[in-house]
């Protein structure tokens, strides 16, 4: 930011007649107006590191959860979710969630995921 | 757990695999006020089960009041195994919160690591190293009686994977903050946020407490003090981040530092901020933290901070109240600075107990103008971010920790790019079909599409996730055969045992010792001289710590850090024998019922007298103390003379004082007082104690006194042994 010096007093004309109940609500006002959108991007996205803490919790380790997001990534599946990934190859091949996942980790069954969710032209 | 046995460090590594935590979630005190003895606590909470006290406790019956507040230390030399040794320490001491520090690095590391390696400035978190440390607390805390708080960090740009680690391991509280992750360690903003949200959600299904990191703004910002109005912003933003990510209020702690120090008017300037900030995020909870910032390498200038700090914290309030080690500003914490951290906390939060009831801070005047103008400038500068467009614009353009106080701006803010950092561009817009079949996965998430009977708990699509079956947690051990924790304690196991010893500072074995020095001279001839002392005393990488002037020519203090190379087999120590006390009370009590006289004096040719003083007056503690009731004889006493007055005054005690011991002279006195009173024929009725800096116990029993004292003797241990003796002699 340009260099500026201290004007607050010049600044704060509308907030000196303020009680504190009145300042502190539009201190809290103002907090949301920062925030809310801020929530809004992390409602509709993901990363590598939330699809890994997913595999997570589906019974994957480090190492495994880290291979299974790089191939889905590479494919472009994160948009789909890592766990919904492995969950759809486990009901197609009748596989444990577990197995399911190490043969996503193997390159297998990316080309019925890619036809299952309809990505053409990818892989 | 007994306090007199060591943890053995190798068993709890055993069977780690199959460990699982006994709780999740945040534990606080039980605040409630306590009567100890004559005192009643009103911050308080109830004791513990083992503890240490305070020193000065042991003129106070050996009391240790616990504070209301949870007390934080921070543990993490680089070697998880010998921290668990000092976490031990420290709930000894009062702690029930124990952050680890990661090692430098982990916050960059896209993953999670696993194994033991040794960390630098800190540990590599893993999961098998929060599994021992969590197993070790469960003992731990068994032992003292009290639940402990263990804590790490949620950041970097793996944190939605740690933090589902820290829930599956039974870690009670983070620090999350993605605006930590943008403005220190150049994490895309982007990214930080989203996984953030991720993050947040899981810590609040396992009920953790969370700490933010706006304290970090007043230990980076030029000058500490003028970041006031953007801390309050900083903690707004996040509070308000976490809330809507599903936090709940009481789990949401601001880590509030008092920004400056003395010798700035600190409170003037620290006591405002801390009210501003208490009154405008009052649905919060308060980690009050010591300061860092102004901390040079003296121990005790970093002390006198702290207990300030301390007292603001009791002046407004502190839900938890961490500490920082004194020693912080000069190495990585060694274990007696944790100690004397928890300790300085402890003292003066007990210390200033219930100040409120007594005074009360003005809603008027300096306070009141200075705290309304720190809170008006944080609303300019919200104000200002919202007109900017939004956060990642306000970052751009360097808004935060400039060094100007908000609206004065000198354009030294820290700026980042919204599409630069670590990790840009690595985050994904979900599909409208987007799915997670996990617990406590935020956001968007359409699991719907698989049957709405999911949708309330969407594990239930997989039967179940790891939070629900612990069992489904994939254990792994080490990675990495070079660098683990067996190898680490192959390499000390001699001392693990105890029967070989060495000094150490924060690593079994380490060997490092520090001496303070000094010497009639300047400061660079005193240093010079005190790294020569260091090698004439043999000691190996001798460095300057901490250096003080005391006058520009008449002295420099120096205080010296070396390696002390030897090794010690207790089996050769000569141990000295233990002396039995008993406690104030006891003494009083058995000599108001059974009264007590005592002749003393120095034996012989002797005019010595400090030594008997100290141990017979009330003044120094000594035997008067207790009721018992002396008749002094004066110096140079001949022997018989104690006999004498003894059968005059129906004493029931003589305590000769004996210091020369030139040609034997002691031991000669105590056999003649002996049989001088065998003579009279009164041995049998009389205690005969002698005393003197060459007495030992052993000598004098041998030259037929009843018991020898020697150096370091209080009244309370010849006290007591004179009611042990007083009560054999009763029953016969």
């Amino acid at each position: 930011m340009k260099e500026r010096i201290d004007d607050f007093q010049t600044r704060r004309e509308h907030l000196k007649h303020l009680s504190d109940t009145e300042l502190k609500a539009y201190f809290l006002e103002l907090s949301d107006k920062i925030v809310d959108p801020l929530i809004d991007l992390a409602y509709q996205n993901t990363s590598k590191s939330i699809e890994r803490s997913i595999l997570l919790r589906m019974g994957f380790s480090s190492i495994d959860a880290k291979a299974i997001v790089e191939i889905l990534s590479e494919n472009d599946l994160l948009r789909k979710g890592a766990g919904q990934c492995v969950y759809l190859v486990s009901k197609e091949y009748g596989l444990p969630i577990h197995e399911a996942g190490l043969a996503l980790q193997n390159g297998d069954h990316i080309d019925y995921l890619m036809e299952r969710f309809n990505i053409y032209g990818t892989k | 757990m007994e306090p007199n046995k060591k943890l053995d460090i190798r068993e709890i590594l055993k069977d780690l695999e199959h460990y699982v935590p006994n709780k999740r979630g945040w534990i606080w005190r039980d605040v409630s006020p306590q009567t100890i003895g004559e005192f009643t606590y009103m911050q308080a909470s109830p004791g513990l089960k083992n503890f240490v006290p305070l020193p000065s406790a042991r003129g106070l019956g050996n009391i240790d009041p616990q504070p209301d507040a949870v007390i934080t230390t921070e543990i993490a030399s680089g070697r998880f195994e010998d921290d668990i040794r000092r976490m031990r320490m420290a709930a000894y001491h009062g702690a029930d919160h124990i952050m680890v520090i990661r090692t430098a690095g982990q916050s960059h590391f896209d993953g999670l690591l696993e194994g033991t390696p040794q960390g630098i400035g800190g540990i590599p978190v893993t999961r098998k190293q929060l599994r021992a440390q969590r197993k070790a607390l469960d003992i731990i805390e068994e032992e003292v009686g009290r639940p402990i708080n263990y804590h790490s960090y949620v950041s970097g740009v793996a944190g939605p994977e740690i933090a589902v680690l820290f829930t599956e391991e039974g870690v009670n509280g983070a620090h999350q903050d993605p605006q930590y992750n943008v403005l220190y360690r150049n994490i895309n903003a982007i990214r930080s946020f989203v996984d953030a949200a991720e993050s947040k959600k899981v810590m609040a299904y396992a009920n953790m407490a969370q700490i933010d990191g706006a304290h970090n703004a007043n230990a980076t910002a030029r000058d500490a003090w003028k970041v006031m109005p953007e801390l309050l912003v900083q903690h707004i933003i996040n509070s308000k981040f976490s809330e809507k990510a599903g936090i709940k209020k009481e789990n949401i702690c601001l880590s509030t530092v008092p920004p400056a120090a003395s010798p700035t008017p600190d409170l003037k300037l620290n006591l405002p901020y801390a009210v501003a900030l208490r009154e405008f995020l009052s649905d919060y909870k308060m980690r009050a933290q010591m300061n860092t910032k102004y901390m040079d390498s003296s121990t005790r200038e970093a002390t006198v901070t702290h207990v300030l700090n301390l007292l603001i914290s009791r002046l407004t309030s502190a839900d938890i109240q961490s500490t920082i080690t004194p020693d912080e500003g000069r190495n990585v914490p060694w274990h007696i600075y944790n100690i004397e951290a928890l300790d300085t906390a402890k003292q003066a939060m007990v210390g200033m107990d219930d100040i409120l009831s007594m005074v009360s801070l003005k809603d008027d005047g300096y306070l009141y103008d200075k705290k309304r103008e720190i809170q008006e400038r944080s609303i300019l500068m919200m104000e200002e971010i919202i007109e900017m467009g939004g956060y990642f614009k306000a970052v751009e353009a360097g808004m935060f920790v400039d060094s100007g106080e908000y609206p004065q701006r000198n354009a030294d803010g820290i700026s980042r790019d919204m599409n630069g950092g670590v990790g840009a561009g690595t985050v994904v817009k979900r599909d409208p079909d987007y799915m997670a079949p996990v617990t406590a996965h935020f956001g968007y998430n359409n699991i719907a599409q698989y049957g709405e009977n999911y949708v309330k708990n969407p594990s239930s699509l997989i039967g179940g996730c790891t939070f629900e079956k612990p069992e489904l947690v994939k254990f792994i051990d080490e990675l990495d055969d070079t660098d683990n924790v067996y190898l680490r304690m192959d390499k000390t196991e001699k001392y693990r045992t105890g029967k070989i010893i060495k000094p150490e500072v924060e690593w079994l074995g380490d060997g490092t010792v520090t001496v303070d020095l000094f010497f009639p001279s300047d400061i660079r001839t005193s240093e010079a001289a005190a790294l020569e002392a260091g090698r004439k005393m043999n000691l190996i990488d001798v460095e300057v710590i901490h250096k003080e002037v005391l006058h520009p020519s008449e002295g420099t203090r120096v205080q010296i850090k070396g390696t002390f190379a030897f090794d010690i087999d207790v089996k050769s120590l000569v141990l000295p024998e233990i002396i039995k006390s008993h406690s104030e009370d006891d003494v009083l009590n058995y000599v108001k019922k059974h009264p007590i006289k005592v002749v003393a004096g120095t034996a012989g040719n002797d005019e010595h007298s400090v030594g008997i003083r100290e141990v017979l007056d009330i003044k120094h503690g000594g035997i008067e103390k207790y009721g018992i009731k002396y008749e002094y004889l004066g110096t140079s006493v001949p022997i018989e003379k104690f006999v004498d007055a003894a059968i005059e005054t129906k004493s029931n005690v003589i305590m000769m004082s004996t210091i020369i011991s030139h040609d034997d002279t002691h031991y000669k006195s105590m056999l003649k007082l002996h049989n001088y009173a065998v003579e009279k024929g009164v041995r049998d009725q009389l205690i005969l104690i002698a005393g003197g800096t060459q007495v030992t116990p052993e000598i004098a029993r041998v030259n037929k006194m009843d018991q020898g004292f020697g150096r370091g003797t209080k009244g309370i241990h010849i006290a007591s042994f004179i009611i042990d003796h007083h009560k054999e002699l009763n029953l016969k």
